[in-house]
């Protein structure tokens, strides 16, 4: 087994071979799904009682992409990702995870998925590669190769000083690492990542997205859910907006904001209470806009050139900003709300 | 398509996390399996049975009331043991170390779940029960060495015809705020109430009848009869049949209450 002693997010022997693995089967049949996807889901419900949580969504996820489900809070976006780990029963629809049917062959989907969840499951009274070690045997590794796969994955979360530290003594980051690293033992062939770096400090996030971007880069298949626009367009390379148990909008992150924004954003901030009566008399400067309760965004191809004609109408600004659109204007475009409330 | 994997196998590969997890508690498990008999059969054995002078014919054939209360206490400790494993422990599975949910996202299947840690209470039992015989066995209280060999296998048994109907019920509620309750109302009075203390020809006709439908009697009768040496086979089956009915029955309803609550 090659071991890689670079530092930082390394892509180690096994991380990188896991693609090729996959690539191994593409004849087996094994991954034949209807579209030759990792994941086809066409008229995917899932609904508790009287209550639909999704309510009937088409997507696919390629091999070796990033695909990402963006949404609110209660959006869907859970019970979805419960649906493709092989945990929830479908309620009603088709879903194919890797040519598999998840309500016949769950236990064998699960054998080749990663899964990281939004919620702990680390064992907090086992030590860090105690964790790895117990989660490797559910998947029937041999516990020799698995010993050396516990210190190789240690070493790619960056935690081989934390072997033998107990879990409870870990940082909320270093938790999710250990989470991912656990996620990884058995080398997936989809990762699927729940909110990943909700509740982590900056520093933690992007130590997360540098790993989850090295993982992508080896070939392996990501689908993440987030509720930060930044993290899905930095890590996804195609995406579904989700709101209210439905897709309200599906691309890359750049088709979706040129399909749905425009090139640039200035947001202009006024006095507390006034943002609507200037939001009239600045209306005509832009192909759209939103009153926020705390300013006025204007969507137009030249934001400094709108700004500079709010000035000239002798429009005072608090604070006038431009920037370029990002997937907030389009979820804020397609459902009128912000992402995160 | 790779083909399913067996449960054995599964149940394999639990193993080392079991393990993990039975190595932070073995020493409870060895020190109160001690103590519980020692202190009960001192104290119900030696110093409140040395008022009771009878004729054995009327304790069930023991010579003395020591020897006729250690199969109950057998019985009543394996209850209590199953009643401790598949309460606390399974709530804080679902709830406080997710340990269940974990699990659920590798190839184990529920029923897979629930044999692992089923398995790890029949190994705690088996600790209790074999730790109980040995503590009292200088006591000469086993007619036997195969009664008393027997009496472990009946306490690896009462425990789970017990931890099955808890394990169901802790998988159902998930949440512990009812195990206090139960504990009073139910544990306590079963251990009381069903011919562990006192012969149940001792009780009305009806009450002996209602009594008799109780669990823990089936297993006190069990034990008693491979301490005592009075072995009686088809009130034996009867006894194995009753626990045995319960423990399928409640390992099928353990299994869907589980599935039912993991796989929302």
């Amino acid at each position: 087994m090659s071991r890689n002693r670079q530092t930082g997010w390394l892509v180690s022997g096994n991380v990188s071979d896991a693609p090729r693995e996959a690539t191994d089967q593409d004849n087996s049949g094994e991954l034949g799904s209807p579209e030759g996807s990792m994941v086809h889901a066409r008229g995917l419900h899932k609904s508790f009682g009287d209550f639909e949580a999704v309510k009937g969504i088409d997507f696919d996820v390629r091999r070796g992409e990033c695909f990402g489900f963006l949404g609110p809070n209660g959006a869907g976006k859970s019970s979805t990702m419960r649906m493709i780990g092989a945990i929830s029963p479908v309620s009603s629809g088709t879903l194919r995870m890797l040519g598999m049917d998840p309500a016949t062959h769950g236990s064998q989907i699960r054998a080749k998925l990663g899964v990281c969840p939004q919620e702990d499951s680390l064992d907090a009274e086992l030590n860090v590669s105690e964790n790895l070690f117990v989660y490797g045997r559910y998947f029937g590794l041999p516990r020799a190769p698995l010993r050396l796969k516990v210190a190789e994955m240690l070493e790619f979360v960056q935690l081989t000083d934390k072997a033998k530290s107990k879990v409870s003594e870990l940082s909320g980051g270093m938790k999710r690492r250990l989470s991912i690293a656990r996620s990884l033992i058995n080398d997936p062939q989809l990762l699927l990542l729940d909110e990943p770096t909700t509740g982590l400090d900056p520093q933690a996030r992007h130590l997360l997205w540098d790993g989850i971007y090295r993982l992508k880069q080896a070939g392996v298949t990501v689908v993440l859910t987030t509720h930060y626009m930044d993290e899905a367009e930095q890590l996804c390379d195609r995406l579904v907006v989700m709101d209210d148990g439905r897709i309200v909008a599906q691309g890359t992150p750049r088709d979706l904001i040129a399909h749905h924004s425009t090139r640039e954003v200035a947001e202009l901030r006024f006095p507390v209470g006034d943002q609507q009566r200037y939001a009239d008399q600045v209306a005509d400067l832009a192909e759209r806009i939103e009153v926020l309760p705390d300013r006025v965004l204007l969507y137009t191809a030249d934001g400094d050139h709108a700004v500079a004609q709010v000035h000239a109408r002798g429009i005072a600004t608090e604070t006038a900003m431009v920037r370029r659109s990002s997937l907030e204007d389009v979820f804020l475009h397609l459902t009128g709300r912000s992402l995160v409330d | 398509m790779s083909a399913p994997v067996s449960s054995l196998d599964m149940l394999g590969r639990q193993f080392d996390f079991w393990w993990a997890l039975y190595r932070r508690t073995f020493r409870g498990n060895v020190v109160s399996s001690f103590f519980f008999p020692l202190f009960n059969a001192l104290a119900m054995g030696v110093l409140l049975g040395g008022y009771v002078k009878v004729d054995p014919a009327r304790l069930e054939g023991a010579t003395s009331y020591l020897a006729f209360v250690v199969p109950g206490l057998l019985a009543g400790n394996a209850m209590m043991t199953g009643f401790g494993d598949a309460s606390y422990p399974v709530v804080g599975a679902l709830k406080w170390d997710r340990t269940y949910y974990a699990m659920q996202a590798s190839p184990l299947r529920v029923r897979d779940i629930v044999n692992g840690h089923l398995g790890l209470m029949a190994f705690r039992f088996l600790v209790a029960s074999s730790v109980f015989v040995l503590v009292l066995a200088p006591f000469g209280v086993f007619a036997t060495w195969w009664g008393a060999l027997g009496a472990v296998v009946v306490g690896v048994f009462v425990g789970l015809a017990f931890a099955l109907p808890m394990y169901a019920l802790s998988a159902r509620l998930g949440e512990e705020t009812w195990f206090t309750l139960l504990w009073r109302v139910g544990v306590m009075p079963l251990f009381l109430f069903s011919g562990a203390f006192f012969p149940l020809s001792n009780l009305s006709p009806p009450l002996s009848a209602l009594a008799k439908l109780m669990p823990l009697w089936h297993g006190v009768d069990l034990a008693r009869m491979l301490c005592l040496d009075t072995w009686d086979g088809p009130q034996a089956l009867l006894h194995i049949g009753y626990l045995g009915a319960l423990s399928v029955v409640f390992y099928l309803v353990s299994v869907r209450e589980l599935e039912r609550r993991l796989q929302h």
